[in-house]
């Protein structure tokens, strides 16, 4: 497996940046271009998702709250930006005399993104190290997280004077007077995202080569065994899941400058679920494949609820129990068996092929 | 007064529990007995419900004057389609993604989300509800204070009979003996004879049939549309886990726990609030007793 994965991966990557930085920005107008950029925004949370689910064994059905932690963090600058010096309107709507103390750090760019890189990363960590440390884990983890991501929408949707409710937080257009709403605007913001993307599957395929991503595979594997052998599981467990938390709130942050909006329906119980699959097309265990996963998944999401809305339930159905039941390792896995295919004179390993 | 307040109130938690029990009363038998997690189980919910819809309407059509009992027919349908669907699917579906809990979750996910759309594309998106029957509707008037609605104490008490039918079943007849040998050493179990996949089978059917219940005793209180099954999937798994897997007692001790406090909360605070406290609350709960309230001491 090493020696394959050593000259695929890198093509992969080749591959990936060529289609991002090349072939998309050229042949897409304006609008396409943004789309895609509104699907990476995606990307980053699959990428954390294939080193916590596929990697850890990890499967949390919440991570749309570390998305949409990022995404409202960034959507709150903008709008105070863009009320100022009033207060937001949906403030204003709701009877809200005075900016609510939490919201003030975000007046300034700089406290943003220090709270958007520190605050759901720090939750991450502690919430899950606690959880983790009582040995709570598989499926009780994946409900934990998914009552908390329903926690957050209903505190979201509820706290209307303070959030925007169920409407979200929209109508803004500017970052420190720079229009981001334009198309030239929109491009850099795409560039500056892929950017950050290939930074973020660089850094998680590094995770994953070192000894780290070893141990990871072998708390997937054998928990137990690895705390015999003197690892803190629950720590090594709850710093990749703040990793995650840490890529996705960046991920929502880019998708709030690029869709120029940010709602309760991204954080929720059926986006956070929607996110595990993106990873899971991909292939759980391949960090471009993740990244090929959500451009895919987002895609197909436009086009066929566009063009035929009823089909596009019964296809994500389908595409979840297909991807469970004969494709586990995804897009990715499929891409390994065709690279056997084409180049038979390579003796592969016991494991090159199938799940390791 | 403040008496009657916190009488109406109680009952008011009461019959919150008793769709709580029912919904999380099925879970707890497939994910507690059986391991398996079963995310579409509100869409098997959602199909009672609508069957009761079915049942009404066919009553309206051909028996008007039978109208007053449709109920009944309503239930025995809902709880015979769920259960045989429920059949099908963990013979068709389900028994190959024994040992993969993960994996089962996300394919059943799929699955509800197919159901959904189903529901969608067949019944449409509106809401569809069912005439309650004269002698349901209407409220007995304990006090001049207190009013408990018919329909609501209907309820209650077709919830106990379920919930003793469904004890008995397990505790006190050879086939729950079956399931619960089945349950704590599979392996053991098929040595003397047991047939597992049968067991396995007929008891998925039975919480789904539980669910399926659960969806005709929703039809009395609300009307149904397609994502009704999501509104009570979550609070339901969170009962079960609360309860402790593997206890039906905890899960109608946790339920009752749930039920109480919601709508306690929900009188002192708003809606949102309430829900939010209630959740934190068993996160915290969970926290101290990870493996639930009531936990049974069986080795796996």
């Amino acid at each position: 497996m090493d020696a394959k994965r050593d000259f695929s991966e890198p093509l992969a990557y080749a591959a990936l940046a060529v289609l991002l930085l090349l072939v998309l920005p050229q042949t897409l107008d304006d609008f396409r271009l943004n789309l895609m950029g509104k699907y990476l925004a995606f990307a980053f949370v699959a990428v954390g998702i294939v080193l916590t689910w596929g990697y850890g064994g990890i499967l949390s059905l919440g991570q749309g709250i570390f998305f949409g932690a990022g995404g409202y963090m960034m959507a709150m600058f903008l709008k105070l930006e863009a009320s100022a010096p009033e207060l937001p309107d949906f403030m204003v709507w709701s009877s809200v005399e005075t900016l609510p103390t939490w919201w003030v750090p975000f007046r300034s760019l700089g406290a943003t993104v220090a709270l958007i890189l520190m605050v759901p990363t720090l939750f991450a960590w502690g919430f899950s190290y606690l959880v983790f440390r009582k040995r709570v884990g598989g499926v009780y983890f994946a409900i934990v997280t998914l009552a908390l991501a329903l926690t957050m929408t209903v505190l979201i949707i509820g706290q209307q004077g303070d959030t925007g409710g169920a409407n979200g937080i929209t109508d803004f257009r500017t970052m420190l007077g720079w229009d981001i709403l334009s198309d030239e605007a929109k491009r850099t913001i795409y560039f500056a995202q892929v950017g950050l993307l290939l930074a973020a599957m660089l850094t998680a395929s590094w995770i994953v080569r070192s000894r780290l991503g070893k141990l990871l595979i072998a708390i997937r594997d054998r928990e137990d065994r690895v705390r015999f052998s003197g690892y803190d599981t629950a720590m090594i467990k709850a710093a990749v899941f703040a990793f995650a938390a840490l890529l996705s709130a960046v991920g929502g942050a880019m998708y709030t400058l690029q869709a120029g909006l940010i709602a309760p329906g991204v954080v929720g119980v059926v986006s956070s679920v929607e996110m595990v699959i993106y990873a899971a097309v991909g292939g759980r265990l391949s960090v471009v494949g993740a990244v090929v996963g959500a451009l895919l998944v987002g895609f197909l999401k436009s086009w066929l609820s566009e063009s035929f809305p009823e089909a596009w339930l019964f296809f994500l159905g389908t595409l979840f129990i297909l991807v469970v039941a004969v494709l586990p390792n995804g897009l990715a896995g499929i891409a390994g068996r065709f690279a056997h295919v084409w180049r038979p004179k390579e003796v592969p390993s016991a494991t090159a092929a199938g799940r390791p | 007064m403040s008496f009657d307040i916190a009488v109406m109130q109680f009952f008011n938690g009461i019959s919150l529990f008793t769709i709580l029990l029912l919904m999380a009363g099925g879970l707890a038998i497939v994910f507690g007995l059986m391991g398996v997690i079963n995310m579409a189980h509100g869409e098997l919910m959602a199909l009672g419900a609508y069957m009761t819809y079915l049942t009404a309407r066919a009553f309206e059509l051909w028996a008007p004057s039978w109208m007053g009992v449709y109920i009944f027919f309503g239930i025995a349908v809902a709880f015979a389609t769920t259960f045989v669907l429920g059949y099908l699917l963990e013979r068709g579906f389900i028994r190959f993604f024994y040992k993969r809990p993960l994996d089962t979750l996300l394919a059943t996910w799929g699955l509800s989300l197919i159901l959904q759309q189903a529901y969608r594309s067949i019944f449409g998106p509106q809401e569809v509800s069912v005439p309650l029957a004269s002698w349901l509707s209407g409220a007995w008037n304990v006090t001049d204070g207190i009013q408990l609605p018919l329909n609501r104490l209907f309820i209650v008490g077709l919830t106990f009979i379920v919930a003793v039918g469904v004890w008995m079943v397990l505790y006190r007849s050879a086939w729950g003996i079956r399931v619960r040998a089945v349950m704590q050493n599979r392996a053991m179990s098929g040595a003397v004879g047991i047939d597992t996949n049968r067991v396995d089978a007929l008891t998925f059917a039975l919480g789904s049939g539980l669910a399926g219940i659960a969806g005709s005793v929703f039809t009395m209180i609300g009307s149904t549309n397609p994502g009704t099954g999501q509104l009570y999937i979550i609070d339901s798994f969170i009962v079960v886990v609360f309860g402790g897997v593997a206890s039906l007692l905890g899960t109608a001790f946790s339920s009752f726990a749930i039920a109480q406090s919601q709508t306690t909360l929900e009188y002192l605070m708003s809606g949102s609030m309430a829900k939010v406290t209630i959740l934190v609350m068993v996160i915290v709960a969970l926290y101290f007793r990870p493996s639930g309230l009531f936990t049974s001491r069986v080795r796996t």
